[in-house]
This record gives C-alpha cells, structure tokens and sequence, in this order.
C-alpha cells in the first residue's frame, strides 16, 4: 500500500513540475489582456497551441495586429485539447466578448458551443481551420485555401515547362495521409499539371511533413528513378529534408533537379534565396490584420463574407533574397 | 538450420530484399558517389542506425521482463538538447562544443533512463506504465527546449554521427556496429547476459539466489535510454535539425516490433541480439521497399500490415505446421516444431 502510495505521489509530482513548466512557458498568452474602457471592443481568441513555428507566428500575428487595432484581445491557449476550447469559449461568452474567434483542434463537435454563443448573441469567427458545423452557427471563416496554394505551385511549373519538348519527370512529396492540406495541395497542383502530356509525375509519395521522412523518402525515390528534372513538397521541411537528399546523391538540388514548395517558412526562405529552392507558394500564419478588421466590420453591423481567404504571395529566388530580411517567421 | 531460431527472421529479411531486386533491376549495386557508399542497402542500413539501436536497448529491458515506451520521447529530448546547445554556440563547427553538446544529451538520456528504471525497480510501478509517463511528458519536455519551433543547426562535426561518412562507410553505421558489439560481449561474453535472463525470467527468485535484481534493471532501463539518446542524436544530425514534435514519433512501436520480429518474448527471460538486429533491418527494409517500389501513400499502412503479419506468421511453428502438413501431407504432426536453440548455440551467432 505505502508502495503504491509513493509511487503515484512520484507520479504526479512529475506530473505538475511538467505541467507547470508548461504552463510557465504559455503564461504570457494565458490571459493578456485584461477590462479595458466599455467603448472598445473586446475580442475572445482561442488558439490551437503552439505546436509549430507557423503556430507561433500566427498567434503573434494575431497578439500584435489587435492593439494596433484598438481591440481588446482575450487570449487562451487550448494546447491541442478540444475540452480546454470548449471552456475557453464558455468563458468568453459568460464575459460577454463582442465577438469570439478560435482555430477548432479538430473538425467535428462544435454544434452545442457554438449553439451556446448564437443563443448568447455573440458572433463567431473561425480562424484557419474549419468544422463541420452548419454554417449559420458561425458568421465567417478566414484561413488558407490550399488548393489555391497547390495551384499557383502547378502553374509556375506550367510557365517554366512550357516549350519543354522532352518529357519533364516531376517527383511529388505529399503531407500526411488524410490531412486536408495534403489532399488540397495536391489536388491543385496535379490537375493543373495534367493539362501539359509532356509533364509527368513519375513518383508520388508521403513525406508526413516532416524533414526526417521528405530525407528518407527522397533518398529511395532518388535510386529508383535516375531522371527526376522537378520535385514539388507540400510543405518547406519535407523540401528541406529532400534537398538534403539529393546533394548527397551529388546532384545540385535548384539546378539538376528542381524544388518548388509551399509555406515559406524561414528556412525554406533561406534555401530559396540560396538557390537550392526554385519557387514557394506562400500559406501566411499572419492573418492577425485581417481578423481584426473583420471584428471591426461585424461591430459597425456589417455582414462580413463567410469565406476569407488570407492574403497570400509567392516568392521566385530574387523575391526571396529581398523579403528575407523582414519575414517575421 | 532450419531449427535455428534466427533461421526464419533471416529467410523473411532475404525474402524482402530479394523482391526489391525484382522490383527494382538496381537495387542491390553499391556505387562509390562522391568518395562515399552509395546505393538502396546502404540507405536500409542509415536509416535503420536509429531503430537498431533502439531495438537493441528495448531488448534488454524486454529481457528483464519490462518494456520502455518513452524511446521515442528519449530520442526527441537528446535531439532537442543537443541542437539547442549547439545552436547556441558562437563557433558550430568547433569540435569541443559538439563533444560537449552530445555529452551532456547523452548524460541527460542517461537521467532518463535512471528515472525510468527507478520508477519500475524501487518504487514497483508496472514497467508500461512507469515509461508511459515519460512518454506523454517527454515530447512536452522536448518541445520546451525547441520553444516548440525546428531549431536547424549548421554544424559540421555534429552532422557527422548520423549522416557523415567515415573511411566511406556511413558513420551511423559504424557507430551501431560498435555499440551492438560492446552490447554482445557484454552480455554473452560475461555473465551479465545470464543474469538479466534470470531476473527476466523470475525477479524475486533471482533475488534470493542473490542476484542484484532492481539494480540490473536498473541499468537496463538507462541502457535503454542512452541508445535512444544515440539515436536522438543521429535523427537530428541527418537532417540538421531538431524536431520536438516528430523526431522519434511511435518508434517505440517500430522498436518493440523488431524485438518481437527477432524472436524475443515480450514475457521476459532469454532474449536474442542477433534476432533483434534483423528485426530492425527487416522494419527499415519494408519502409524503403514502400519508397522506392511507390507504393500510391494510402496503402502504405495496408501494405506495411499485411507484410509484417506474414513475416510474424511465417515464424509461428504452429501456422508452419498447419501450412506444412496440409501441403506435403505428413501424417504424424510433430508436438513441438521447434526446439529452443541452446544458449552456447546463441552466443555464437551474437558475439
């Protein structure tokens, strides 16, 4: 018995001691900002976590574009838990916010919370991820459209390939398996590819992401097909990882074989200024300006459109060198 | 032979090997690119560096009746510190600051380890749900030192551990030889190997003929724990970078799979190095099996399950006896097909 007293006191002292650190780390986006002045409008901003770069710079995006704004920011970090969501709205709409903002963890099970905020008379706005909610229960949603993204990939290729007389093999590095930039991406960029014969994707496979698996991937796909003229990466770190690849296979990764990508993220900035990428298509994480001018357009009673989609570039090698110095992420 | 234990992990291994070739004309050349190997075999054997290791520390806490799921979370932390030190250094490239940054990621795997092990051997907690804890908080701990971002490092002695070449041969490699070597003398050479087979086999009877128990397992679990440090640090290395969130993602499974693909009980007791070794190599053959043969992406979980059960299905005497007797008719079914190999049979094939 004392046994396993110990042991579960052990247990959670290590529990809380990660806990916490945890939540030292967070606390400056726990909560911000506190009651300001009743004419300024308050916004209840409920962020997925902070699981990657493109996270941070979204959440500072959105932390910087409100004060400037002159709109009170109410922040909450679910940490990738739908439940800590779910309170994290509740909350805001006992505080009676003007208007709640929030990028869902998942897809499914928002219809009661977001009943909740209709019934409390408090418009929602849903940032960069969607759900499967009725549309009426949220008044827009403002995120990315990768399939666009996907497009404007294809459609460089489809410029710079267009005199090509021989057969251009192109090499498609995909996202996770079943995650909706992954299957977005790549429909936009392969059916834009398809109306070129000479354009041919000779491999396509899952990269999950990730730098560790594009480098494995592409190194395997670089023995089993000895001409590969074009590699597209559905995001910077797979392009990374398999421009590491193809150096070691001593061949020059931006000339011998090209690498076009999406997100331009900093070191896929990096690598693109350097020559070993050719073109990205930008997903920008800095939506903050855009979420508050909505905010503004539904207090002055405006209907904003239900589909926003961010404002988003593409770089070529030069416009990369030149935008490296200011990109924020 | 055929009632070697490491016979039919090694058929499924050649098996596999031998339907790339078909697959793919090239599959076995072996070229020198750039004043270094290059080719599909030695790609199975960097890249399988990480899980081999992993595989062989999980064996011998396997082998102590335990198990260790925070691999995985030990590979992402090692990474995570070890890039971060190095990140923060004036000079990357200077040797010392490498050495120092991997010293102290290792000895930080080396505290995991003893947290692990004293969690399982003092306080008695279940050994799946001792690490279990480090497994969930461990990538939380990872993430804090990468402040969740992709810390990428540009060091040149640290690219060396897990995608350098030495003398022309992956480092990577060289450094698992080493380890598995030291690991095989160590065990089969000295009594060491008897001992973590006994308290595998019985803790508390082991105890009283007077074998340290708890401290064998002890060492077991932070034995465990530097390989994946080892590991941590060749994944990150490969890339230059360090990935809080994906270094070492569930390859606690991969590595628990080749114990078992290599012929060792999840019960504890008699483990094999040989068979764990091939197990890890027969997982990293399937991955570059699916990469370079393309595999369309959504059936690559199918594929990967299908191939794994027949390589486990072909080594269960009682599925061979089945297939056996109905295809060649033999009348008397033998009670037990295979006869355990004898331990200096074993320490053969390891040493």
């Amino acid at each position: 018995m004392l046994r396993k007293l110990v042991a579960l006191s052990a247990a959670a002292v290590l529990a809380t001691a990660l806990s916490s650190c945890g939540a030292a780390n967070n606390s400056g986006g726990s909560t911000s900002a506190s009651g300001g002045g009743s004419d300024k409008i308050t916004l209840g901003f409920s962020q997925v976590g902070s699981e990657s770069g493109w996270r941070e710079a979204n959440t500072k995006s959105i932390k910087e574009s409100a004060p400037a704004a002159g709109i009170d920011l109410k922040f909450s970090d679910a940490q990738q838990k739908q439940e800590n969501q779910i309170a994290a709205i509740r909350s805001y709409i006992q505080q009676k916010v003007d208007v709640i903002a929030f990028s869902p963890v998942v897809v499914t099970g928002w219809d009661a919370v977001l009943k909740e905020a209709q019934a409390a008379k408090i418009p929602v706005v849903l940032t960069d991820r969607a759900v499967d909610s009725d549309p009426s229960l949220y008044v827009s949603f403002i995120g990315s459209d990768f399939v666009k993204e996907g497009q404007e990939v294809g459609q460089w290729v489809l410029d710079n390939y267009k005199d090509a007389s021989a057969p251009v093999n192109i090499v498609e590095l995909e996202g996770t398996v079943g995650a909706a930039p992954a299957i977005d991406r790549k429909k936009g960029f392969d059916d834009l590819v398809k109306t070129n014969p000479n354009l041919k994707i000779i491999a396509s496979q899952s990269g999950d992401f990730t730098r560790a698996k594009g480098k494995e991937v592409m190194q395997a796909i670089l023995k089993a097909n000895p001409k590969i003229d074009l590699l597209f990466a559905h995001n910077d770190d797979m392009g990374i990882g398999a421009m590491q690849a193809i150096e070691e296979a001593g061949k020059k990764p931006g000339t011998d074989i090209k690498i076009v990508t999406i997100d331009a993220v900093h070191d896929g900035m990096q690598a693109l200024a350097d020559g070993k990428f050719n073109f990205i298509a930008e997903c920008s994480p800095l939506l903050g300006p855009q979420l508050m001018d909505i905010v503004k357009q539904i207090k002055s009673g405006q209907t904003p459109e239900k589909r926003i989609i961010t404002k988003e570039t593409t770089f070529t090698q030069q416009q990369a060198a030149e935008a490296l110095p200011n990109r924020k992420y | 032979m055929i009632k070697h234990r490491l016979f039919w992990p090694v058929v499924a291994l050649v098996a596999l090997l031998l339907g790339n070739r078909i697959v793919t004309p090239g599959f076995f050349s072996v070229e020198v690119k750039s004043g270094h190997l290059y080719g599909s075999l030695i790609d199975i054997l960097l890249f399988g560096a990480p899980l081999i290791l992993i595989a062989l520390g999980m064996v011998t806490v396997i082998a102590t009746g335990g198990i260790d799921l925070s691999v995985g979370a030990t590979v992402a932390i090692s990474g995570a510190l070890a890039c971060y030190i190095i990140s923060d250094q004036a000079n990357q490239g200077s040797v010392g600051g490498v050495l120092f940054a991997v010293a102290l990621a290792l000895v930080l795997s080396l505290a995991l380890g003893l947290w692990n092990g004293m969690l399982v051997a003092w306080l008695g907690i279940q050994p799946i749900i001792a690490t279990l804890i480090l497994m969930v908080a461990g990538r939380g701990v990872a993430q804090l030192i990468t402040s969740g971002k992709i810390i990428t490092v540009n060091s040149p002695p640290y690219k060396l551990i897990g995608g350098g070449y030495w003398l022309g041969l992956p480092f990577a490699i060289i450094v698992v030889v080493v380890v598995a070597a030291i690991t095989a003398v160590l065990v089969r050479r000295t009594a060491l190997g008897l001992l973590i087979e006994a308290v595998g086999g019985n803790a508390e009877a082991s105890r009283l003929v007077g074998i340290r128990s708890r401290s064998l397992i002890i060492m077991a679990y932070m034995f465990c724990a530097l390989c994946s440090g080892i590991a941590g640090l060749m994944i990150s290395s490969n890339i230059a970078a360090a990935d809080g969130n994906n270094a070492g993602l569930w390859m606690e499974l991969d590595a628990i799979l080749a114990v078992v693909i290599g012929g060792t009980s999840l019960i504890g007791g008699r483990f094999s190095l040989a068979g764990t070794i091939i197990g890890a190599l027969i997982i990293q053959t399937i991955s570059t099996t699916i990469y370079t043969a393309g595999v369309p992406s959504y059936r690559v979980l199918v594929f990967k399950a299908v191939v794994v059960a027949l390589v486990c299905l072909i080594q269960s005497p009682a599925f061979r006896a089945k297939v056996f007797r109905r295809r060649h008719k033999r009348p008397p079914p033998q009670p037990k097909a295979e006869v355990p190999a004898s331990d200096s049979g074993d320490l053969e094939v390891s040493a």
